[in-house]
C-alpha cells in the first residue's frame, strides 16, 4: 500500500497535523474485515486517555462510521486504498477545570467531498441507511471535515468533562 | 460472526455473536428477511446478548427487520442488547420502534 504521504504532490504544503507527534498512528487499507482492527487499536488507548464506559464508546463508534464512511463514499467499495488515522490527547481548562480530550485525524485519498451532498437524512425517516453521519455527529464534540491538498482530512474531537488520570498529568501541557 | 437459527413453537430465535459492522451486516440483513419470510413464523426473535458492537450498517439491517416484519404481519423482537447497541439505537431516534427485552425468557413470554 502506498503511503498517503507518499502520495502527496511535490510542493503541496504538508497538512500540519501530520508534523505532530501522535500517540497512536494506524495504517490501513480500505478493506471492511479492518474495522475491527481499528475498534481493537482504539479501545486501550482511550480507556489510557480517560475515557471510560459511554465516553469511551462514543469516540470508538464514531471512527468506527468515519472509516465506514471512507470505504464506502470516498473509495466505493475499492478494497486496496490507503487510510491513515492519528490520535492523539488534548487537553483545555474550562471554569477552571481541566478536561482531557481526544483528537483523531483521518485522511483518505478519495475524491473532495461535496459536504452540501453527504448522505445524511431525517432520523423522523424509519428506513435503513443515511445514519452514519448522524453517529458521528452525535458521538463527537466536534467534526470538522476539510480538504488537504489531495487529500481529504476528517477531525473528531471529543472532551470527557472531570476527567481525571489516564495517560499524563493533568498539568501537561496541550500537545 | 457467526448466524444460527433455532425454531421454538412459531417462533425463530436467531442467535447472533461476534461484531456487526460493515463487513457482515448484510449475513445479518439476508439472515433476518429469511427468517421474516418463512411461512408458519409469527414471530422473529434476535439474540443480540453475544454482540458487542452494531454499527450504522448493522442498524440499517435490522431496521429493514422491522419494516418486513410490519409487511408480513409478525413480531420482530430484540434482546439482550449491550450497552454499546443500546447507545447506537437511542442516537439514531430508533431504540422506541423496536421491542427490546432483557432475556430470551421476556422476549418470549411478551
Amino acid at each position: 500500500m502506498t503511503p498517503i504521504a507518499a502520495k502527496r504532490p511535490r510542493g503541496a504544503k504538508k497538512p500540519s497535523k501530520m508534523s505532530r507527534s501522535f500517540l497512536l498512528k494506524l495504517e490501513l487499507r480500505s478493506h471492511p474485515t479492518l474495522l475491527c482492527v481499528i475498534r481493537g487499536a482504539l479501545e486501550p488507548l482511550v480507556e489510557m486517555l480517560g475515557f471510560s464506559g459511554e465516553y469511551g464508546r462514543s469516540i470508538i463508534r464514531a471512527v468506527d462510521e468515519a472509516v465506514s464512511n471512507i470505504m464506502r463514499h470516498s473509495y466505493h467499495g475499492r478494497l486496496d486504498q490507503p487510510i491513515e488515522v492519528y490520535c492523539n490527547r488534548l487537553q483545555r481548562r474550562t471554569n477552571g477545570e481541566m478536561e482531557l480530550g481526544v483528537e483523531i485525524l483521518l485522511f483518505d485519498c478519495g475524491p473532495a467531498v461535496d459536504t452540501t451532498k453527504l448522505p445524511a437524512r431525517s432520523l423522523d425517516e424509519i428506513r435503513p441507511g443515511g445514519l452514519g453521519l448522524h453517529i458521528i455527529r452525535g458521538s463527537m464534540d466536534s467534526v470538522q471535515y476539510r480538504r488537504a491538498g489531495r487529500l481529504n482530512r476528517l477531525r473528531l474531537v471529543k472532551f470527557a468533562p472531570s476527567s481525571k488520570g489516564g495517560c499524563g498529568s493533568a498539568e501537561e501541557k496541550p500537545s | 460472526m457467526n448466524i444460527s437459527a433455532r425454531r421454538v413453537d412459531k417462533a425463530t430465535i436467531l442467535d447472533v455473536s461476534g461484531n456487526i459492522d460493515m463487513s457482515n451486516s448484510l449475513e445479518v440483513r439476508k439472515a433476518l428477511l429469511r427468517e421474516i419470510r418463512e411461512k408458519g413464523v409469527t414471530r422473529v426473535v434476535l439474540n443480540l446478548s453475544a454482540v458487542a458492537y452494531i454499527d450504522s450498517s448493522g442498524v440499517a439491517s435490522l431496521v429493514e427487520g422491522l419494516k418486513a416484519s410490519r409487511d408480513t404481519g409478525l413480531r420482530f423482537v430484540l434482546y439482550g442488547l449491550s450497552d454499546s447497541a443500546r447507545e447506537v439505537l437511542k442516537i439514531s431516534r430508533l431504540l422506541k420502534l423496536f421491542e427490546v427485552y432483557e432475556d430470551e425468557a421476556q422476549a418470549m413470554a411478551s
